[in-house]
């Protein structure tokens, strides 16, 4: 044993190595804080080992980005665990990052002859905030498309070069496959090559100069190994605990948040998402930049944050002097304390911002509603996981209604997505369209002519508020029960999924109350139910509230079969090309009910 | 190898230094090969003609009601996106609102300032940015002095056509500037 590894020093020289890395002498002895560096080290290697395999896992297209990353977090055995290793690990990196350069700077390791190691560590922290930048944007969901944007738009201003970086950087006009593909290859080739490199000289000028150690200590020196290497392997762990909290804590507590890190729904160019945040440790530049008003901007993004790292890439000169040393401690501490402040301004504004607290939560609302598309029975399309939201009804069906039926129709009350509607209410209420009850309420003497059925509508003067005013509302006890069957008649032609059981029970009563609907309470004196007749008056009940019904009344609620000369203010929908066929089809499934729900575990 | 040995070339004059010259050339011009090919397919964005900006059919004017309240609608238009050709992808969004009969005004909901989308606030009566604050008023004009944004909302190009389907042309400009550059 001893011969083979006497060869191997002969050859390669690692005993020299192993003694200069292990017992490098400390002066004053090992302390807490010198294992900072030990701790960037650590953060790094997380990052490339979990990168690595998540490089593995990847597929970096607008088709695909999102697809494959949906996948590894809910359908790979521990791949929550490692996308949340990786995400966390960038969070804390730029805190671990921090405490180093406080470190080397309380301690005077930067002044000579460490200038040019403590240049590397200020580049090797730019390098790491900008692959986090990169980073942030690969899962192509649409928190990371629209943060990114916003910093590829700062980017833009910069004078002269400015729009051309950012057109070589996204790869075109707009964000598309090729930024995805560069995105990719400067965060996982060329930022972590880059990183490797200043890792490798910063080590070896380390090496060069030993350990800065204490000035003035009462402790004597000692070697790094054993007690230098058993406090860094504790810190170390730390981190590690550090990040497995981090990932299981919302389980932990029972507090709704992802395991892992968080997926939001695809990216979509055209779907605003009014919840864009950077990552916490750019928010002081974002709460910075509100202050700088127009045109100014480039005094906030780019000319004050560059004369702060100027100075601070000055500060082995300015720190020559023992004054100059307190001023450089001051102007970190100051710079450290004015982001924690501004990032606090940021935080704080958004806690109290209604607005951006809808936002939030409606993100994290789609965001759970495509992961339930995604692992539904039709899973993602090969087109991608984009049309998932786009052709979902109970994603669509709400902000179709508010914006198109909502200025007259209300949903229980409210326009649809819960908001409250300014202008007065014109026509009906349409939550439960279709069902018993709905139609309950239409028979209804007290309620015919509210303003959730024809009550603000110029139908509220026809013959059917008429008749359920003169006729139902003295129905004898049996007239009642009769209009009960043809209530469960004609709401059974809606076929609506959440009565499927109570129309499949009362099969004998339906078949009744079609007969009922025709001769003892005279409905057909008007309307038809499936029964042609030339002569109805009143909309066709044959399938109402079925989708085909509903998508045909939204194409023209004035055709004969429907309102014909007595439609009041109900547009065409679909002949006067104000929605298209797939929109009103939506709406027709959103209002009857019929969108995909996941089994109940 | 030790450092007293030189090559007694190495320290005669003229012919030394052109040797070394051309050895410093002749590795620059090697290098250049893979530099050159990757410097080209980098920057190949730069020289690609943006694509050519027709009006697309964004809605009718059924859709819009004449109560001065500018309504969100997106755009889809034919779209190639490097390897893809789509018929018809969402490539942005636009307010619109009525401002007559037969007129109306199309706006570009991107924030002018750092591209974020700005949501109409029906309470305010203004356009909001999400995400510096930057404000507009109903006609896309600034409506704070100290916004961050450089100038107002877009306006785009619109055209009422006989049928009532309203067309825009739609583009996007650079941010950031006071001045509306489009975006190539």
């Amino acid at each position: 044993m001893k011969g083979a590894l006497d060869w191997l020093d002969q050859r390669t020289g690692f005993r020299q190595l192993v003694e200069d890395l292990f017992f490098a002498n400390i002066p004053g002895g090992s302390r807490w804080r010198y294992a900072t560096g030990t701790a960037v080290i650590f953060c790094i290697f997380i990052q490339f080992v979990t990168g690595v395999a998540l490089w593995l896992s990847y597929s970096p297209s607008t088709q695909t980005a999102w697809e494959s990353v949906n996948y590894l977090q809910n359908h790979v055995a521990g791949g929550w665990m490692l996308r949340g290793l990786h995400h966390y690990t960038a969070q804390i990196l730029p805190v671990v990052l921090a405490l180093h350069l406080m470190q080397v700077v309380i301690g005077g390791a930067y002044k000579a002859p460490r200038e040019v190691n403590f240049w590397f560590t200020l580049l090797l922290i730019q390098v790491v905030l900008f692959m986090a930048l990169t980073g942030y944007q690969l899962p192509w969901d649409q928190k990371g498309f629209w943060a990114t944007k916003v910093a590829m738009n700062i980017l833009g201003i910069v004078p002269v070069i400015g729009q051309k970086l950012q057109t070589i950087l996204i790869g075109g006009p707009d964000y598309g496959q090729l930024t995805l593909t560069r995105f990719f290859g400067i965060h996982a080739g060329i930022l972590p090559g880059t990183l490797i490199a200043l890792l490798i000289i910063h080590a070896y000028l380390f090496r060069r100069h030993g350990f800065k150690g204490a000035q003035s200590s009462r402790k004597p020196d000692a070697p790094f190994w054993p007690d230098q290497a058993l406090r860094n392997a504790v810190v170390c762990l730390a981190i590690a605990a550090t990040l497995s909290f981090l990932i299981v804590r919302h389980r932990l507590f029972g507090t709704s948040g992802p395991l892992g890190a968080e997926l939001g729904a695809p990216a979509d160019p055209s779907e605003p998402y009014s919840a864009a945040r950077p990552e916490w440790y750019f928010l002081f530049l974002y709460q910075f930049l509100k202050y700088f008003p127009a045109q100014m901007e480039i005094m906030g993004a780019i000319i004050i944050p560059g004369i702060v790292m100027t100075i601070i890439f000055l500060m082995p000169f300015i720190g020559r002097s023992p004054s100059g040393h307190r001023f450089n401690i001051g102007f970190l501490a100051c710079v450290f304390v004015c982001a924690g402040l501004l990032a606090s301004i940021a935080f704080s504004g958004d806690a109290h911002n209604s607005s951006y607290q809808a936002a939030v939560k409606a993100a994290r609302l789609e965001a759970e509603r495509v992961k339930q598309l995604a692992d539904s029975p039709t899973g993602v399309p090969a087109g991608g996981a984009i049309t998932l939201l786009r052709n979902d009804p109970f994603t669509q069906g709400p902000k179709l209604f508010a914006k198109n039926c909502a200025s007259c129709h209300r949903y229980n009350g409210h326009d649809g997505l819960g908001n409250f509607v300014k202008d007065p209410q014109h026509a009906s209420d349409l939550a439960d369209f279709g069902s018993r009850a709905w139609l309950a309420g239409l028979l209804d003497p007290e309620c015919v002519s509210s303003t959730n059925y024809f009550g603000a509508t110029k139908l509220r003067d026809g013959k059917m508020p008429k008749f359920v005013k003169t006729k139902v509302a003295h129905y004898m006890p049996e007239q009642k029960a009769q209009l009960q069957k043809v209530i469960a008649a004609v709401s059974a032609e809606a076929q609506l999924k959440s009565q499927a059981l109570s129309d499949a029970h009362d099969a004998a009563d339906i078949v009744e109350g079609r007969a009922l609907f025709r001769d003892a309470i005279g409905c057909a004196d008007c309307h038809q139910l499936r029964e042609p007749d030339e002569n109805a008056t009143a909309p066709d009940l044959t399938g109402w509230g079925s989708r085909e019904w509903l998508v045909k009344f939204l194409n023209n609620p004035a055709h004969p079969n429907f309102y014909g000369d007595h439609n009041d203010h109900m547009p065409a929908f679909g002949e006067k090309q104000i929605l298209t066929s797939q929109s009103i089809g939506l709406i027709a499934d959103w209002l009857r009910g019929d969108w995909y729900e996941p089994a109940k575990p | 190898m030790s450092m007293q040995s030189q090559p007694a070339s190495a320290k005669s004059g003229r012919r030394s230094f052109f040797k070394g010259a051309f050895a410093v050339v002749i590795t620059g011009i090697a290098a250049l090969v893979p530099s050159l090919a990757a410097f080209f397919v980098l920057t190949d964005p730069l020289r690609r003609a943006g694509e050519s900006i027709s009006s697309v059919r964004v809605t009718s004017l059924e859709a819009l009601p004449n109560d001065g309240v500018p309504r969100k609608f997106p755009v889809l238009a034919p779209r190639t996106d490097a390897w893809n050709k789509y018929a018809d992808a969402p490539i942005g969004a636009v307010y619109l609102r009525r401002t007559g009969e037969r007129s109306v005004e199309a706006l570009n909901v991107v924030c002018p300032h750092a591209g974020c989308f700005v949501d109409f606030s029906g309470e305010r009566g203004q356009f909001i940015c999400p995400c510096h604050n930057s404000s507009f008023k109903v006609d896309g004009s600034r409506a704070a002095l100290t916004s961050p944004a450089a100038r107002g909302l877009d306006s785009l190009e619109v055209e009422v056509r006989a049928d009532g389907s309203v067309w825009v042309r739609f583009e996007n400009f650079e941010a950031g500037r006071a001045e509306k550059i489009p975006v190539a």
